[in-house]
């Protein structure tokens, strides 16, 4: 089971705050990875709570969106936790992954890695892996099919029970 | 409650499929006092059922069961097991469709003459002509409800049209409109007009746009003349000692096989399926497959040449917002072989929503490239380029050599090689649309690659020969009389536009032809 913990229930921010040392991005804690700074923290069950947040951080560096929070890459990441744990062969394709991720970027791994370009050329030399294929293929929908990311693209997904858009600016573009 | 026919009613006339092709042909008979039974793979869902989300609407409706692919075409590696994008479900794929709504133009039902001989395609001359479709046509238009016919007003333009205007006016582009749409412009039929709400390819939520599902199979179906059969799956066709064909092997909704007898068999399971039935239907007598003595059937398999173009602006466009397709140019469709290819193609508008837009825009793309273009997701306008593509003898439907569905029936493997003409078409078709939308400012344009197939050609094509093709002029087969194709497989060629017109005014007069050879007792 992964459980994404968002403010209370769970852990409250404080105690989120107590459990992360100050300026860290993501703090792993027991079966948690934790985020200090916006108060939610994603439990993992098969996973080693490392692996899951180098996958958040791989996930961020393959589809990157500065205005998308962590938060929505760790809700499209956690599904190979859930995987994971039905799929032993799964699991390890995923911890082999990871692992070989942290070997090709040097002592501080993957995570260490300060720049999105450093991290991006050792993406590139996996890029033809089953692994990141799996990872690649499985975001590209469970990260964009989050109906609480479309507000910050500015897509408006439903629109039937609003009556659709005759009346809501099908047409009320004014720039041209 | 509809009427059910009895499983040994050898009277009925079979269909396969409740499409665009299967569910006019079923209504039209239905109308004429002909029995019919629909045998659809789908389950039924009403309009009201439908969902206005992309990935909930695919799972829902689509066609998902397995296929494999092969090819140079795009599709075979960034989809290598959804070689179409198509509907299994009541009403098929006039449930997802766009509505788009154009009658071909008269030299493309007479390519080969028109275009010459083409190197390694297959090209041939329809054996009927527009002449003698266009009373068919306007039956269809009419029971279709198509903008800009019989009166009726084509639709008000949304954003990602009045881009499309704004760069085909300063193009200089002369044919731009908001289309031939078969969605109701103002109420008629019992349906409401479009609420511009902007889900179309996820089935009409307001019963706006034309499907079998809430037009033809209903009508039908109040005649008692219809039964519709959900969770049908058909799986071979059997025939008697002389050849003709006597009834339907399916498997119903508990996977249990079942046979319903047919006086008359017409298969209208799209392009990919109806093939695959013929195939799968082999027997002592066909060893090849039904109706397939000319080899021809799953052959020449077309998908016309496709692809789209979205741009950035610097201003936003809200393109989701109103009908997917809403809006034309017409002005590359001529045949105009200084452009360096034969045939013609279309501009259309179209729109993603978010989630389709991130599968789409660049398969298997990542990184800031591909990021920073979906960032400007809301400043987006875009097109769909579809034109004429080549039949090639080897761009086929073929049985898979041990895959097998649920049933045990070997699944569809689809070869798709881009022909140099379609190539060629399509690099045009990408360098005008990069060149409109930078007429009206775009900051970025991304030409974007073909999507998996939602027109499906020609596998079954008509011939005025019996050795050329699989169906004479009325969709009947050359070798077995009471053996009928009444769906997009039968087309000769794929034409610049849109396929369903055609398809369901070959309907409507298939339907005539039925009905008066049943009279005349000749099947
Ligand atoms: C997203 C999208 C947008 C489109 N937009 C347009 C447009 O704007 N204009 C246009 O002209 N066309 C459009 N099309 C194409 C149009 O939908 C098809 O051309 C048309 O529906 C094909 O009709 P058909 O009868 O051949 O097959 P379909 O409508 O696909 O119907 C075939 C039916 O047969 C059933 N079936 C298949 N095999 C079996 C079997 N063995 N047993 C029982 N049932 C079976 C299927 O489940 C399906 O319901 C679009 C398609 C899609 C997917
Ligand atoms: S835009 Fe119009 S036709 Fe399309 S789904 Fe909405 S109401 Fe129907």
């Amino acid at each position: 089971m992964v459980t994404i913990y968002d403010g209370k229930p769970g852990l409250s921010r404080r105690e989120l705050l107590k459990r992360g040392g100050i300026g860290a991005l993501l703090v792993i804690s027991g079966s948690a990875v934790i985020s200090p700074e916006h108060a939610w923290g994603l439990e993992t069950s098969a996973l080693k709570p490392e692996t899951m947040a180098t996958l958040i951080q791989m996930a961020r560096d393959i589809y990157p969106h500065d205005q998308v929070p962590d938060k929505y890459y760790a809700i499209a990441v956690k599904g190979h936790d859930e995987q994971a744990g039905k799929d032993s062969a799964y699991k390890t394709m995923i911890e082999d992954g990871i692992a070989e991720l942290d070997k090709k970027s040097g002592d501080g791994g993957y995570r260490g890695l300060g720049w999105e370009e450093q991290r991006v050329a050792v993406l590139k030399q996996i890029e033809a892996t089953p692994f990141f294929q799996a990872i690649r293929g499985g975001l590209v929908v469970s990260l964009y099919n989050q109906k609480e990311v479309w507000p910050i693209f500015g897509y408006e997904g439903e629109s039937f029970s609003k009556g659709g858009y005759i009346a809501r600016g099908f047409n009320d573009i004014e720039w041209l | 409650m509809a009427t059910a026919f009895d499983l040994n009613n050898d009277g009925v006339v079979v269909i396969i499929g409740s499409g665009a092709g299967g569910g006019t042909l079923g209504n039209e008979l239905a109308q004429k006092g002909v029995d019919v039974v629909i045998l659809e793979a789908g389950a039924r869902h009403e309009y009201e059922d439908f969902i206005n989300d992309e990935w909930d609407s695919f799972t829902q409706l689509a066609w998902k069961d397995k296929r494999t692919t092969s090819g140079d075409w795009r599709v075979a590696k960034d989809f290598p097991n959804l070689p179409a994008w198509i509907v299994k479900s009541v009403g098929g794929s006039t449930t997802h469709w766009a509505g788009a709504s154009l009658r071909f133009q008269e030299h493309e039902f007479k390519a080969l003459s028109t275009y010459g001989k083409v190197e390694s395609a297959t090209l041939l001359d329809w054996p009927i002509t527009l002449a003698e479709m266009e009373p068919y046509y306007a039956k269809a238009e009419a029971k279709m409800g198509v903008t800009g016919t019989n009166d009726w007003p084509r639709l008000p333009g949304n954003n990602n049209f009045k881009v499309l205007k704004a760069g085909a006016d300063k193009l200089g582009y002369k044919e731009c409109h908001t289309g031939n749409m078969a969605i109701n412009s103002v109420e008629r039929d019992d349906r409401l007009s479009c609420q511009q709400t902007g889900f179309c390819f996820q089935g009409c939520k307001w019963g706006a746009k034309w499907s079998t599902l809430y037009t033809e199979i209903p009508k039908g179906e109040a005649t008692g003349h219809l039964e519709v059969r959900p969770n049908a799956m058909a799986i071979k066709i059997n025939h008697d000692a002389s050849g003709k064909v006597t009834g339907v092997v399916y498997a119903d909704k508990d996977g249990k096989l079942q046979e319903q007898k047919a006086r008359i068999v017409a298969v209208a399971g799209n392009s990919i399926e109806s093939p695959r039935l013929l195939l799968n239907s082999s027997s002592g007598k066909f060893p090849d497959g039904l109706a397939n003595s000319s080899g021809q059937v799953g052959k020449n398999y077309m998908r016309h040449t496709t692809g789209s173009v979205y741009a950035i602006f610097d201003k936003p466009v809200h393109m989701y917002r109103g009908t997917t397709m809403a809006g034309i140019i017409r002005d590359e469709a001529r045949h105009d072989p200084s452009r360096g290819f034969v045939g013609g193609y279309e501009f259309e508008t179209l729109s993603l929503g978010l989630p389709f837009m991130a599968a789409f825009l660049d398969p298997g793309a990542w990184g800031r490239s591909f990021t920073t273009a979906l960032d400007h997701y809301d400043h987006m306008a875009g097109l769909w380029i579809v034109g004429e593509d080549m039949p090639r003898a080897e761009n086929r439907v073929t049985l898979h050599a041990d895959m097998k569905d649920e049933h045990g029936m070997p699944i569809a493997e689809v070869h798709f090689d881009d022909h140099p003409n379609d190539t060629a078409m399509r690099n045009h078709a990408y360098k005008q649309a990069s060149a409109l939308y930078a007429a009206v400012g775009a900051t970025r344009t991304f030409p974007t690659p073909p999507y998996p197939s939602t027109h499906n050609l020609g596998t079954n094509r008509m011939s005025e020969k019996a050795a050329d093709g699989v169906v004479n002029k009325h969709g009947q087969s050359h070798d077995i009389k009471n053996l009928f194709v009444s769906d997009g497989s039968q087309f000769t060629t794929g034409a610049a536009e849109n396929p369903t017109l055609t398809i369901v005014s070959l309907a409507i007069r298939q339907a005539d032809y039925i009905a008066a050879q049943m009279s005349a007792k000749t099947i």
